[in-house]
């Protein structure tokens, strides 16, 4: 950044930037405001200020079901997928592996397959295979899709780090497991919560796949999809995504604190 | 001067190596080591980068496996044995200081299975950090340290462990030319306080000289020589070992006589020289080279009344370089120059710097080294 340039001049960038962010931040402020109007019809002028809607939302059993078997999945889903792409990022970093660019690439397919098409081949096999159709296998979808992400945050962070620390921890008299917990974990701590909270999200808000894959037991994505029928469910669907994005504000912010910390422990690379 | 102690083999040895080999793919890193290292010594591996000589060290530590041979340490055979088993400990390259802990916290990892009761390990963690000069820095993290400081925080987390033998692999390849020269000094005095045997992998020959008991002389995979840091300057065993360390002056020469102890070579710039050669492994006629270090060729710089032992030439290129100064000599018979190192005893060197000057080089027969030439 030159800093002999004056602070503040309106050019173009400034104003694509501002536009940029007003698109992004507009639309998701008409939850709240919403959220917070008495009228069960979704438009302007808005009527009195109430919060019936939050009351709705905190009783209405439906969407709790539904919440919580996000909120189940998504658990389950990123604390597997952190662990096998803990796994497999070390695999890949820290063993001499034959054939390990076309394995990772093998691995990062899911990532580019277009998700339908995830969905309907894991539909035939899993109606192939006479598997009732439950959150497990919509659980078992997103661990399919999560795992690349794991891996592509965990592999930069193993690799992000000197070899040699393990070893050092061998040597002083540590087997693999206690150097494992002693050394690498502490170390790549940050990336792991990095991973459990983009999995989570990730697993959280997946609509297709879980559309495609659910019983009778919906996520909350399929159940706002099936309320958007019924206007009069809708304000309370508003009230439950603006706290969402309060809880998601905060847990990102103390995600951001963790990592600030992390990069303070990064291993100067010494030569 | 430990320099001087003379070693005798398979007595007192800590390391021996038998037959080992390893390669990676294709690339023989070691081939076939065999030797052992003395209880007590400073012992050096010395050697170019990619002779194999981090990876006998390695070896040593057991990050790596040996294809075959046998490394044991203190008589115990070390195959099967992980490094975390291994009464070794190892000062690392980039020294590994874990980030995540503070200087005590490194110095304490290797001692949880130690036995030693919290007030008594702090005791052994305050001697350790007296023992490196690091008094006050316990609370200090990887991050807050020098580079001389994380090194001497690696070599205390090692030293704690009271290995029967500490490697260090390049331990000041990555210290100021200041600091190196004033680690080595401490090195050498930390060995000799604490009596561990040190095995260490240097490129520079300079850093060997000062510090070993001993040195291996390395080259792709094999141990050229292996002897004190003065016999191998002063008496080295084959041109690459001669080369490889300090500089050296070689004259092709062809044997013509060898008998009684002596024997008569014949140069095409040193002429005709008689040397007093103990051992008669040379027969007559056979090949050889005639080598000279700079510092042992005097020059003169008006013709000399005794031409015995003496060359003629014309001075070429000069570099100062402080406390000597190094410069070129053409000889008529010879394509290559031939280097000489002179102290700068005296502030003026004015008369160095002329070129094309006619300059005469004395030598004396005791400086001369023969070595076989294919």
């Amino acid at each position: 950044m030159k800093s002999n340039r004056p602070s503040w001049k309106p050019d173009g960038l400034l104003i694509y930037a501002a536009m940029y962010l007003t698109f992004i931040y507009l639309p998701v402020l008409f939850l709240p405001l919403f959220s917070f109007n008495s009228s069960t019809y979704i438009t302007f002028p808005l009527k009195d200020f109430t919060l019936k809607w939050y009351d709705k939302m905190i009783n209405s059993p439906d969407m709790h079901q539904a919440l919580f078997n996000s909120i189940k999945v998504g658990m389950v889903v990123a604390i597997l997928s952190t662990i096998f792409g803990l796994l497999a990022a070390k695999a890949v970093t820290r063993y001499r592996l034959k054939g390990r660019g076309p394995l990772v690439s093998f691995i990062m397919i899911p990532l580019v397959i277009p998700e339908i098409i995830l969905a309907i081949s894991l539909l035939i096999l899993i109606s192939q295979a006479e598997i009732p159709l439950s959150l497990w296998t919509v659980g078992f979808s997103h661990l399919l899709l999560c795992i690349p992400f794991s891996m592509l945050i965990l592999i930069s962070r193993m690799e992000g780090f000197d070899k040699s620390l393990e070893e050092a921890a061998m040597d002083l008299g540590e087997n693999a497991w206690m150097t494992f917990w002693r050394v690498t974990f502490p170390i790549v701590l940050p990336g792991i919560v990095a991973s459990l909270l983009l999995t989570f999200t990730i697993s959280f808000d997946e609509f297709v796949l879980a559309f495609f894959l659910s019983s009778t037991d919906p996520t909350l994505p399929i159940y706002i999809w099936s309320s958007l029928r019924f206007p009069t469910k809708i304000p309370a669907i508003l009230a439950l995504g603006a706290s969402i994005f309060v809880v998601s504000f905060f847990v990102v912010s103390f995600a951001e604190w963790l990592r600030r910390r992390g990069v303070k422990l990064e291993p100067t690379s010494g030569i | 001067m430990n320099q001087l102690q003379e070693y005798d083999m398979s007595q007192d040895a800590i390391i021996s190596f038998h037959d080992v080999s390893k390669s990676f793919g294709d690339v023989k890193a070691i081939n076939g080591a065999n030797f052992e290292i003395q209880r007590g010594e400073f012992f050096a591996l010395l050697g170019p980068s990619g002779c194999g000589k981090t990876t006998l060290l390695r070896m040593v530590a057991g990050f790596e496996i040996p294809d075959s041979g046998e490394i044991s340490i203190d008589n115990q055979p070390m195959s099967g044995t992980p490094p975390n088993l291994r009464p070794v400990n190892m000062v690392f390259q980039n020294y590994a200081i874990f980030p995540h802990m503070d200087v005590r916290g490194n110095i304490a990892f290797g001692m949880r299975k130690s036995g030693l009761s919290k007030t008594e390990l702090h005791r052994r963690i305050d001697e350790t950090l007296e023992l490196i000069k690091l008094q006050g820095y316990g609370k200090r993290r990887a991050d807050e340290l020098s580079g001389g400081q994380r090194q001497r925080v690696a070599l205390a987390r090692a030293l704690i462990k009271q290995p029967k033998v500490l490697l260090l692999d390049e331990p000041l390849g990555a210290l100021d030319k200041k600091l190196r020269e004033q680690m080595q000094i401490e090195l050498r005095q930390l060995q000799q306080q604490v009596g561990i045997t040190f095995l260490f992998v240097t490129h520079d020959q300079e850093e060997a000289l000062t510090l070993s008991d001993r040195i291996a002389v390395m080259t792709e995979g094999h141990v050229m020589e292996i002897a004190s840091p003065a016999q191998l300057y002063e008496n080295p065993s084959s041109r690459f070992v001669a080369d490889f360390i300090g500089s050296m002056n070689f004259f092709p020469g062809e044997v013509t006589k060898s008998e009684n102890g002596k024997l008569s070579i014949s140069t095409d710039s040193m002429g005709e020289i008689d040397i007093p050669a103990s051992n008669s492994e040379y027969a007559d006629r056979s090949p050889v080279w005639v080598a000279i270090r700079p510092e042992k060729l005097k020059p003169v710089f008006t013709a000399p009344g005794d031409l015995s032992n003496v060359m003629q030439g014309v001075m070429g290129p000069s570099a100062y370089l402080g406390d000597r100064s190094h410069f070129y000599v053409h000889l008529s018979k010879r394509e290559e120059p031939v280097l000489v190192a002179l102290q700068n005893l005296e502030r003026s060197i004015d008369q160095l710097r002329g070129p094309n000057q006619k300059v005469w080089l004395k030598w004396s027969t005791d400086a001369l080294v023969v070595l076989p030439r294919d």
